[in-house]
């Protein structure tokens, strides 16, 4: 039996989906001769430390009840510094003008010689290359399956399953706030006002929906697979953006009657990085509907790939969180 | 009947009256000249693409009338729309004058907006159009494309592509 010591730092939706699914998983891991031992776990407020391993199910109760994990004011960088582990779980607020606290975690933990995995976006669409380049020189892992698509694996679908392959250009629509917004206008004849006032209430829009609307977190998601695939040195400047506030349910209708739908689609290729409400014709395989995420690779050998899944919720993203440390931890 | 036609001039004054002449006598409508000002061939003549509408049998008895007036003709052939695509544009489509947006294309010779939906749902609304573009080939419909970006961008609408296009 391997143990995988193991911090997580951020303990909102996905913190929690992770020590969820951990808990889940127990046995599974066992079977593979992994155990996860989670040491620290953080948030905002302070961490809750045990080099022996942390009860999760408390964490997650007080957590629920009391609103914090917080016993011992320590912040992440502080904790990857003085507790002893391997792997960090790196799920802090993404932040993509400054890195937030994601970035000053990435980076402690690299210089520490630790692993990361991250569904976290902000620090891999700024600093993608610094990022690679800490990771490499401290001979850790760094994966991050989480932070474009949610669950739809893509990254390590690309990189890995579908090796040796060259590949022309990834297309799709890889946020599920934009996808559900565009499907209900349509459905309901609605505006675009109406439907995302209904969004939020249902908690599919964050109160502040700028970065989804306008297309930028499809872009960023752009740029780590522009960077992590196609191996170009890309930031969010490099990206063409145009996000979907503009769409009427006329045109949804208009454009439906003639069999296509609208979409907010993401493309990158090494020539060109681009986000833009297209038309796609009602049964190709990208016209997802709902929240749905998808994306179809271009491949030379394979033809077009196309995946399809939920690109956000907590236990969702933890899948592709447990893929990565499976990917790291397993069969070693 | 809408026909596409390669002469050569030479590069001396007056040939382009010269080329013209024989249209106007068999009413061939023009629609466009595409005059290749820089461009020589091998034998020093300047390469003039013509696309005309015609009735078919004249056709023959034009170019033979060229021909007499010294004007090589290279190629004739029937121009046919071989490429498809719906686009939709979004904003004050027509505050901003649509028949422009269509005349600009219409104009090329090789694309024209042969179908148009508007939806206008209220004052200070965005209105919503979707129209049809047909075009000879693929680069020509490609250049009808950065033709209707240009003024989309001019007239700040938002232009939403099929998926397949090169955007
Ligand atoms: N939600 C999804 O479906 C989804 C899907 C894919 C990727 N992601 C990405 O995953 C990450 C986490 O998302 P989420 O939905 O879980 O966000 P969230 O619910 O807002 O949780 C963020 C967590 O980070 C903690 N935190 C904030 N600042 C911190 C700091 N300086 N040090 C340590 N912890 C800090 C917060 O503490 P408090 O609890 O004390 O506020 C909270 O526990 C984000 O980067 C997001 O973009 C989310």
């Amino acid at each position: 039996m391997k143990t995988v010591r193991c911090s997580i730092l951020g303990f909102g939706a996905i913190g929690q989906g992770v020590a969820e699914v951990l808990l889940m998983k127990k046995e599974y891991l066992k079977s593979i001769g992994l155990e996860v031992l989670v040491v620290a776990v953080v948030d905002s407020k302070g961490a809750t430390i045990n080099p022996e391993g942390v009860d999760l199910a408390d964490c997650l109760a007080r957590k629920r009840t009391g609103g914090t994990v917080a016993i011992e004011k320590l912040t992440g960088v502080e904790v990857i510094r003085s507790v002893d582990h391997e792997l960090v779980i790196e799920t802090t607020p993404t932040n993509i003008v400054t890195g937030g606290a994601g970035l000053q975690n990435m980076f402690a933990a690299f210089e520490t010689g630790k692993d990361v995995v991250t569904s976290n976006k902000g620090p891999l669409t700024l600093k993608y290359g610094e990022l690679m380049e800490a990771a490499k020189t401290a001979g850790s892992n760094f994966r991050f399956e989480a932070t474009v698509g949610g669950s739809m694996p893509i990254i390590n679908l690309a990189n890995e399953v579908l090796a040796g392959n060259n590949l022309r250009s990834i297309k799709g629509i890889l946020n599920g706030t934009c996808n559900y917004i565009l499907t209900r206008m349509l459905e309901e004849r609605a505006s675009y006002k109406d439907i995302l006032a209904e969004s939020m209430e249902l908690g599919i829009a964050e109160t502040d929906p700028t970065y989804d609307v306008e297309g930028i977190d499809t872009a960023c998601k752009l740029v780590i697979l522009a960077n992590a695939i196609f191996g170009l040195d890309a930031t969010y400047k490099d990206v063409e953006v145009t996000g979907i506030t503009k769409i009427t349910p006329e045109a949804l209708e208009m454009a439906y009657e003639r069999g296509h739908v609208i979409k907010l689609i993401g493309e990158v290729s090494r020539e060109r990085i681009h986000v833009a409400p297209r038309l796609v014709p009602i049964n190709h395989p990208l016209a997802v509907r709902g929240t749905l995420n998808v994306a179809s690779i271009d491949t030379e050998l394979a033809g077009e790939i196309t995946v399809t899944g939920k690109g956000a919720g907590p236990i969702e993203t933890a899948s592709a969180i447990l893929s990565d440390l499976v990917a790291i931890y397993g069969n070693r | 009947m809408r026909v596409s036609m390669d002469i050569e001039l030479k590069d001396v004054p007056g040939q382009m009256l010269l080329a013209l002449q024989p249209l106007s006598e068999f009413k061939a409508n023009l629609i466009t000249v595409l005059h290749h000002h820089q461009k020589r061939t091998p034998r020093k003549t300047v390469p003039v693409q013509l696309v005309l509408e015609t009735k078919p049998e004249n056709i023959v008895a034009i170019k033979a009338k060229l021909e007499e007036n010294g004007i090589r003709v290279v190629r004739v052939g029937e121009q046919r729309f071989r490429e498809s695509i719906n686009v939709v544009l979004i904003g004050h489509v027509v505050h901003t004058g649509i028949q422009d947006t269509i005349d600009e294309i219409d104009k090329t010779g090789f694309a024209e907006v042969v179908d148009l939906s508007l939806c206008m749902p209220g004052i200070n609304l965005l209105s919503s159009a979707l129209i049809r573009i047909d075009a000879v080939g693929k680069e020509d419909l490609q250049k009808a494309l950065d033709i209707l970006k240009e003024v989309s961008v001019k007239k700040d609408l938002l232009m939403v592509l099929p998926i397949d296009i090169h955007a």
